[in-house]
């Protein structure tokens, strides 16, 4: 049994090695974002890179320990952390530091530290502790609410904070509760119609509505396994096209678009399907065509909100949400000139200190929650292409090392780091290249600053030792 | 295992679908699309011009006539300005309030991000000043530029002048630039392309607050500015001076040329301007006065000013006569106070027979008229019309009714009319005669005549039967190029007629042969000249007078034109003359000096004031 409790030769040594390898070039590039001719060593403590190499030490130290504490402390303590950190954000309503509009900082002498950010590491304590409970079934109501209680009561705290970035993260938590036995439809209808609506604001409605008829005849050939049929869907669509066109421009006034014809064909040939299916008693069709229908009135229902209901500013807000360029110098102005910056960097690179978007501050928030400029830029698609390999890596890595735990919680709390590092990544990077909204959440182990650093090496190493743990019973 | 372990499968579809995602659009944006590379470089260049110095202007015999003097531009970026005393800046500057605050909000209309003049042309003795107080202006910075500066103030019609450059003028030119200079009238004008030189351009970076933050790949895509050509003109600023000091007060113009070489030596036109007066600040206050002046300072009488020739044009109908074979100089006409046919009368002053010689030194009209009777009644020609019409071609010959100087782009042509004109007009119904035209003899009647054609008619008579093209500028340094091709135009008159008419030109100042121009006799110079009086609708006639000197060997042809000067004797022929003189000479002899002096001191324009010349 030696050897199984043995912490060290337990560890898993590749998780940490592109840990290390993404905190130091995250180091690497704020030197060059911030980089200043006056305090050109990377070790000056007056400088910005100077104090992430601080951080970054601590977090070193911060690691050791957490590697040194018993991994049942964590297990017997999750509901107690979890209650912790949720005063902390009561406190920080109270007496937090307000940045940028938002409440959400403790100042504890000269260090700046974000409950909401440790608030994370509560939550996915707590629900690991929950779901892995002899009790616990997603067919249990009363578990189920005590679990969406766990889940929403730091998202109220945290947006009353008027931090509604840092609450987004909240729900990447349906990864592991989907893990562990949710309902897949629900994962199914939240990323559909979150699709769905960025893509209405983001896309042509026309795009959205193509893709929607595409999705739903593949959806209905793969369910009934019926290749033959495809023709007959496009000979349908296609007449049905030719009636609604012909109808419009020999029996009416005004010539219509693509767009409408294409609706009201498949609107059309949607009917006529839904009535031959169920005339030929085929179960799936009438799902998949309401389906259809519904996305159909859900585009139209955000376009029409979107565009007439909405007042002008709230539009802007939502569109600089969302990235779309509607004003390059206005609410776009982030989102455009982080991808002037990366799309300047080209394959290679202009090379390490040379980039001029970052440097000349062209790029807002170039050390923080757009560093990936800086990498894009100086480093090139070769550059950016490595690190996003590297963050695919690692959180697999995670979820492979997630499970091979025997206890559920070690599991689903390896579950949730992996989920959490993951929205980090996902929404961060694609702010910068305009394919997810502009919210304000760092890039893990990247971004410049203590707090986000620490909280991340604390949610990866407290994992790590659960791992290093994995043959100890610790229920 | 717990049931739902197969999940994992689909959780880790999603991580890598997003990965591929991202590396998609990564290469999409980074390696497949190049536009953003030029965004980012626009982004942080800035580009500042240099400006280069304008080209100098030497006259004919070296001397600088106009160079440049630094002047400074004061700009600014409205979002980078901060608090500043705008009591101070104004003191420093001498200007009003309202004036800069005028600027800024214009500027700020424009653009919050980029430069806009505020106060141009400051003078370097306020730029010093400036300078030390420039600390307490965030957001301001100084632009050098050149004005043009002038070491004779004067030449304002040749010279012309430099201005900012107009909308339209950039729309043609792309080598301009809101706030550039361009030379707008005059040499600076048309040697524009000479004297302007190539604008250098440097490269900065800037950050996003439009802060510079150094040059640009080292200063390696930097071009340095190449100077302006200088131009040696053909005019001597010194004979320029003189005539402009002859021509004071007076509704007049002259224009002097170098026979044997086209080279035109002063162009005046009075009353004219200072160049001085249309450099920088002063120009706002003083182009609107000149532009409202009832005597029309900026129009150019020496090119623009249409005059019949009067008597001046007489040697050309001898000439023509001559080459015609329809006189000889011995032929005579009777003079009986004038030409007398049937109810036609021209008047005259004599009472005698005339030859050649005689009729021009007294100016004879009924000579004339006979003369031309004779030229277009001529049995060589089918009728008076044919004979019109080679009178006309010998008269163009001379370089009338046709601008004349390429490089004088306002230049008027002025007129001979065609045969078709006098056929609508003046023989519609009837057949061609020689009488219903007579004035032509005399140089009166249609015809119309600039200053400058007149000059280059005695530059052509003093070469005895050609002139080359009338030139302003006769270098442009560091270049082998020129703008004018100056030609050799023969007329039509052959050279052996030209010595008889050379004996009357200088009897015209001969007291035996009682010449009209007698008083202005220059001792110990041969000029040959006629005087001329234009006819003048309006008024009292004009004085008009052409000579060149000296015979033997003439190196200047000049024109000389007074309005309401009415003899050409009185005014014409004495400036003509003292500016024959002071050329050749240097100086004007003891004896002629109560002449200069009252020509200087001679007020044809100011009743009010002293020395009004009363013409009785």
């Amino acid at each position: 049994m030696a050897i199984r409790n043995n912490t060290w030769g337990n560890l898993d040594w590749l998780t940490i090695l592109i840990y290390i390898i993404l905190v130091i070039s995250g180091w690497f590039n704020i030197y060059s974002a911030v980089y200043n001719d006056e305090f050109s060593s990377i070790f000056d403590l007056s400088q910005r890179y100077g104090k992430q190499m601080i951080w970054i030490g601590l977090s070193a130290v911060l690691a050791f320990f957490i590697l040194l504490v018993d991994s049942k402390f964590f297990v017997t303590f999750s509901y107690v952390l979890y209650v912790l950190f949720a005063l902390l954000l009561i406190l920080v309503l109270f007496v937090g530091k307000e940045v940028n509009g938002a409440k959400s900082w403790l100042m504890l002498g000269s260090l700046a530290i974000q409950p909401a950010e440790f608030a994370k590491l509560g939550t996915s304590l707590a629900i690991a502790k929950l779901i892995s409970s002899y009790s616990f079934s997603f067919n249990n109501f009363r578990k189920v609410l005590a679990l969406a209680l766990l889940i929403l009561i730091p998202v109220v705290l945290i947006v009353l904070q008027n931090d509604t970035g840092s609450a987004l993260v909240y729900i990447v938590f349906i990864i592991p509760l989907f893990r562990e036995g949710m309902s897949g439809l629900i994962l199914f209808f939240v990323f559909y119609a979150a699709l769905l609506f960025i893509l209405t604001l983001v896309v042509s409605p026309l795009a959205i509505i193509v893709t929607v008829v595409v999705l739903a005849l593949f959806a209905d050939l793969i369910i009934r396994k019926r290749w033959g049929d495809l023709l007959k869907i496009i000979v349908l669509i296609g007449f049905w096209s030719l009636v609604v066109w012909g109808y419009s421009e020999f029996f009416t006034e005004k010539s219509i678009d693509a767009y409408y014809v294409l609706v009201r064909s498949s609107v059309l040939a949607s009917i006529v399907l839904m009535f031959v299916s169920l005339i030929k008693r085929i179960p799936q069709a009438p799902l998949i065509v309401s389906m259809f229908l519904l996305s159909l009135a859900f585009i139209f229902t955000v376009d029409y909100a979107f565009n007439e209901i909405l007042e002008s500013h709230h539009r802007a807000r939502i569109n600089n949400l969302i990235g779309v360029e509607s004003d390059p110098l206005g609410a776009g102005y982030n989102v455009n000139q982080s991808k002037i910056a990366i799309g300047s960097g080209g394959l290679t690179g202009k090379g390490f200190l040379q980039g001029t978007q970052t440097k000349y501050d062209f790029v807002p928030e170039q050390s923080t929650d757009f560093i990936f400029c800086t990498v894009g830029e100086e480093w090139g698609f070769i550059g950016t292409s490595a690190v996003v390999i590297f963050f695919i890596v690692l959180i697999i890595r995670l979820i492979i090392l997630a499970e091979r735990q025997r206890s559920a919680y070690s599991r689903i709390f390896g579950y949730c780091v992996a989920s959490i590092i993951f929205f980090h990544f996902a929404v961060n990077i694609g702010m910068t290249i305009g394919l997810a909204p502009v919210i304000g959440i760092p890039l893990p182990f990247f971004s410049y600053g203590g707090s986000s650093l620490w909280f991340f090496t604390i949610l990866l190493f407290v994992f790590l030792k659960l791992d290093s743990s994995r043959f100890e019973q610790l229920h | 295992m717990d049931s739902y372990s197969k999940r994992k499968n689909i959780i880790i579809l999603i991580f890598l679908l997003v990965g591929i995602v991202f590396i998609v659009r990564l290469f999409l944006l980074q390696v497949l699309d190049t536009t953003y590379k030029k965004t980012a470089t626009n982004n942080v260049l800035r580009e500042v011009v240099d400006y280069p110095s304008r080209g100098l202007i030497y006259d004919r015999k070296g001397r600088l006539m106009v160079y440049n003097q630094a002047a400074y531009d004061l700009l600014a970026t409205p979002r980078e300005i901060g608090r500043f005393d705008t009591t101070l800046l104004c003191s420093i500057l001498n200007i009003e309030k309202a004036r800069i605050e005028r600027s800024l909000t214009k500027a700020k209309k424009y653009s919050k991000y980029k430069p806009s003049i505020i106060v141009k042309q400051i003078s370097p003795e306020r730029y010093a000043l400036l300078q030390e107080k420039m600390y307490k202006f965030p957001g301001f910075y100084v632009q050098p530029r050149t004005l043009r500066k002038y070491n004779y103030d004067n030449s304002a019609h040749v010279l012309g002048y430099v201005g900012e450059v107009s909308p339209s003028m950039m729309e043609d030119d792309s080598y301009y630039k809101q706030g550039d200079y361009i030379g707008s009238t005059g040499i600076e004008s048309t040697y524009e392309k000479y004297l302007r030189g190539v604008k250098g351009k440097s490269y900065y970076l800037v950050d996003v607050h439009n802060r510079v933050k150094g040059s640009y790949d080292r200063g390696n895509m930097d071009v340095s500015p190449v100077k302006g050509s200088d131009l040696i003109t053909t005019i001597d600023a010194e004979l320029q001076q003189y005539g402009e000091k002859l021509l004071q007060n007076k509704i007049a113009s002259i224009v002097a040329i170098e026979p044997e070489s086209g080279e035109i030596l002063s162009l005046v036109s009075a009353p004219g301007y200072k160049p001085s007066d249309m450099v920088g600040r002063e120009r706002v206050e003083n182009y609107p006065r000149l532009v409202g002046d009832s005597l029309l300072p900026l129009f150019n009488r020496a090119v623009r000013a249409l005059y019949p020739p009067g008597s001046t044009f007489k040697m050309m109908n001898a000439l023509i006569a001559l080459q015609e074979e329809v006189i000889t100089p011995r032929t005579r006409f009777m003079c009986n106070h004038g030409y007398h046919v049937g109810s036609f009368s021209m008047g005259c002053h004599h009472d005698r027979e005339f030859q050649l010689d005689a009729s021009i030194a007294q100016s004879c009209n009924a000579y004339y008229a006979y003369t031309f009777r004779r030229i277009l009644e001529s049995s060589k020609f089918a009728d008076v019309k044919e004979g019109y019409e080679k009178w006309r071609e010998h008269v163009l010959s001379f370089g009338l009714s046709e601008t004349i100087a390429p490089e004088i782009p306002d230049e008027l042509p002025g007129l001979i009319p065609t045969s078709d004109y006098y056929q609508h007009r003046v023989f519609p119904y009837s057949r061609w005669r020689a009488l219903p035209i007579i004035s032509l003899s005399i140089g009166q009647g249609e015809i119309q005549t600039t200053p400058l054609q007149m000059a280059n008619y005695a530059a052509a008579l003093a070469n005895k039967g050609y002139y080359y093209t009338p030139h302003l500028v006769k270098d442009i340094l560091g270049t082998d190029e020129t703008i004018v091709d100056v030609e050799k135009h023969q007329t039509m008159i052959d050279s052996i007629y030209f010595e008889e008419v050379f004996d009357g030109m200088e009897h015209v100042f001969s007291f035996d042969h009682q010449g009209t121009a007698r008083a202005s006799r220059v001792p110990g110079i041969r000029i040959c000249g006629k005087t001329g009086t234009a006819e003048n609708p309006h008024g009292e006639d004009h004085s008009t007078f052409i000579a060149f000197a000296p015979r033997e060997n003439p190196k200047i042809a000049v024109a000389v034109y007074v309005e309401y000067g009415k003899w050409g004797s009185t005014f014409a022929a004495p400036i003509a003359t003292l500016l024959i003189e002071k050329y050749l000479n240097d100086s004007i002899q003891g004896s002629r000096q109560y002449i200069e002096k009252n020509m200087m001191e001679a007020n044809l324009l100011f009743p009010d004031e002293p020395n009004y010349f009363k013409i009785e």
